[in-house]
């Protein structure tokens, strides 16, 4: 796309090389290689016990690779960071179960996540200004959830919650998203809604989004990379992949 | 500035606790000071003390609450902080006994004279300064909480491995304080004092004082924790609680919160045992008994977890209990009360007294109540 600026290893927003974790001799990641762009949106495939979430746990500081490079914006090695410091330089992730915090309203749960210091003294005598309630109000807006502001998340559906969640990372207003299974659990209707959501986002955020549901992935639309026994089987557009031998047989071909 | 922190969102029920506890501050004095020794509405200064020393205890609840109730750190061992705030006092009101005490000895109290020594160890220099020694009541407990806390939430531990290593932590410091050449008097502790800030701890008026003083920490000690618990920073405490790993991925170092709470919640304990030494007469190594701090948790079960006024409730309430039940021909059977007590609040009331009240009363207005999530389980 753009030519890396001195100083910066590679153009790419995340860049994995060679990428291996093992637990207990299980080899959960093996010599996995990813790039995404800055601006795309990519969606990862793969049956379960891929690696997908294993991934997901080695960019945001949760896992070390034992080996391997892990880059985000051309030059910060986020093997060396933890969760809190690799969150705070602009990477969000969304759960496969949806963690909201129960005892706190849904305009809490926004306010938690949106972007401000994250320092003790900070948080201790915070005062929400103006532009920062009007942005709480645009996210509840674009959840559609700005008139149960008041209850408590706990008491949200499943969709609800999954929302809620994408509405705390749009509060983060990270540069990349990772979104783990967003529709699992959702009515039909409910996933397009989501699918439509994460286009939006999708305009101005790199989204990774991982995903059981072909139908969703047909609907985003986006270059899709297939995982299996912890490296990448094939990258490219739905129809293609999908085309693949080795996918058809690892992962479609029931 | 500090005003706005401390009564930012007040809400009715700790404004009535507030006034409640004020009014106690003037009338139980008043009550004890003013009114004749036969009327029926005097009050004992002996019943003055004993309740002085229950609204300690409430101190101590509220400080276990900021800890266990809102960031969901069970500390089994916060009775430590309250006995070392107290050997603090008590290190004070022992240089302040001079060669009053039985050797006569100006410097060193009766308990090194008589175990031979020939000096003050370094430790007791500055604690005949009450500045110094109050200094050391918040310092004291503070410190531990800091260091201690520093490693135990940088390496991650939570749940019942925390609560674990807190019981230890006022085991040891139970161990260490029963040895004499500790320098703390040993078994014995420290006991007889005579002056505090030059008037008799004795006397009727300095108890009455000690009382209203008592009261006044408590709505200072509330105040704060209030001002934390309804802060942004409380709103992220409680997320740690309910969620850590989901705080920690919003980009919170969750370590520095902990620690802020438990250091904080420390200083307050500190003061409470600082206040309850001089009200009892004593301070000895069995303040620092684990069984000591598994009490005050079941205070703050059974007044309320995560309320503040329940913790506090719960605290005087168990408390005067326990002297009911221990002053009568019920005295042998206590523990098994309490026992009682804690498994019949667990099982029934989950949240405690003020919040089976409080859902009582909600009820009672708004017959369909919102469905509100069940509370998590206590770790």
């Amino acid at each position: 796309m753009n030519a890396p600026t001195p100083g910066q290893l590679t153009s790419s927003l995340l860049y994995l090389d060679g990428v291996s974790v093992s637990f207990d001799g299980f080899k959960a990641i093996r010599g996995l290689s990813l790039t995404i762009e800055p601006g795309e949106m990519r969606a990862i495939i793969g049956p379960n016990g891929a690696g997908k979430t294993t991934m997901m746990d080695i960019i945001t500081g949760k896992t070390k690779p034992d080996v391997g490079t892990v880059m985000f914006g051309g030059s910060i090695d986020l093997t060396r960071l933890d969760e809190a410091a690799i969150a705070n330089l602009g990477i969000g992730r969304k759960f496969q179960k949806p963690t909201v915090f129960d005892f706190h309203t849904i305009e809490d749960n926004i306010l938690l996540a949106l972007k401000a210091q994250r320092t003790v003294a900070r948080t201790l005598f915070w005062k929400t200004a103006a532009a920062q309630q009007k942005r709480i109000d645009d996210i509840l807006g674009i959840i559609k959830l700005g008139d149960a502001r008041e209850r408590l998340a706990g008491s949200l559906s499943h969709g609800q919650k999954q929302w809620l969640e994408i509405g705390m990372l749009l509060a983060q207003d990270p540069k990349l998203l990772l979104v783990d299974e967003p529709a699992a659990g959702m009515t039909d209707g409910e996933t397009a809604e989501t699918a439509v959501l994460l286009k939006e986002i999708a305009r101005d955020h790199s989204v990774i989004v991982v995903e059981h549901d072909m139908g969703f992935i047909r609907e985003l639309g986006v270059k899709v990379t297939v995982l299996h026994e912890g490296s990448v089987l094939a990258e490219g557009p739905l129809d293609q992949v999908s085309a693949n031998e080795r996918v058809v047989e690892v992962y479609l071909g029931r | 500035m500090i005003a706005r922190f401390l009564l930012q969102d007040m809400d009715r029920r700790g404004a009535v606790f507030l006034a409640l506890i004020a009014g106690l501050a003037i009338l139980i004095p008043a009550l004890n000071l003013l009114v004749p020794a036969g009327s029926p509405f005097h009050v004992p200064t002996s019943t003055m003390s004993l309740w002085g020393k229950y609204l300690c205890y409430a101190l101590l609840a509220i400080s276990l609450d900021l800890v266990w109730g809102y960031c969901g750190i069970l500390s089994l061992g916060h009775g430590a902080f309250f006995a070392l705030g107290g050997y603090a006092m008590g290190m004070y009101l022992m240089r302040q006994i001079g060669s009053r005490g039985t050797y006569g000895n100006p410097i060193l109290p009766d308990f090194m004279v008589f175990l031979n020594w020939k000096e003050l160890p370094w430790y007791w220099y500055g604690f005949d300064s009450f500045p110094f020694a109050m200094l050391m009541v918040l310092l004291a407990p503070g410190l531990l909480a800091f260091v201690f806390g520093w490693f135990a939430f940088r390496s991650r531990v939570t749940g019942v491995y925390l609560s674990i290593i807190t019981q230890a932590l006022t085991y040891a410091l139970l161990l260490a304080f029963f040895r004499n050449d500790m320098g703390f008097g040993g078994n014995n502790g420290l006991t007889d004092f005579k002056d505090i800030l030059g008037f008799n701890v004795q006397a009727q008026a300095t108890r009455a004082a000690l009382f209203s003083m008592t009261c006044v920490m408590l709505i200072a000690g509330f105040l704060i924790a209030r001002g934390i618990v309804v802060s942004k920073l409380g709103k992220v405490v409680i997320a740690i609680r309910d969620a850590e790993s989901r705080t920690r991925f919003l980009g919170y170092r969750v370590d520095r919160f902990k620690l802020f709470v438990f250091t904080v919640s420390a200083c307050m304990a500190g003061v409470a045992g600082a206040l309850y030494v001089p009200q009892v007469g004593i301070i000895n190594p069995s303040e620092f008994a684990p069984a000591n701090s598994i009490e005050t948790v079941i205070w703050v079960a059974v007044g309320g977890r995560g309320t503040l006024v329940g913790a506090a409730l719960g605290g005087v309430v168990v408390n005067y209990a326990k002297t009911i039940f221990t002053s009568g021909f019920m005295a042998p059977y206590w523990l098994f009360a309490l026992g009682a007590l804690f498994v019949f609040v667990t099982i029934f009331m989950p949240k405690g007294i003020l919040g089976t009240a409080q859902d009582w009363w909600e009820k009672r207005r708004r017959p369909a109540p919102a469905k509100t999530p069940e509370p998590a389980p206590a770790e």
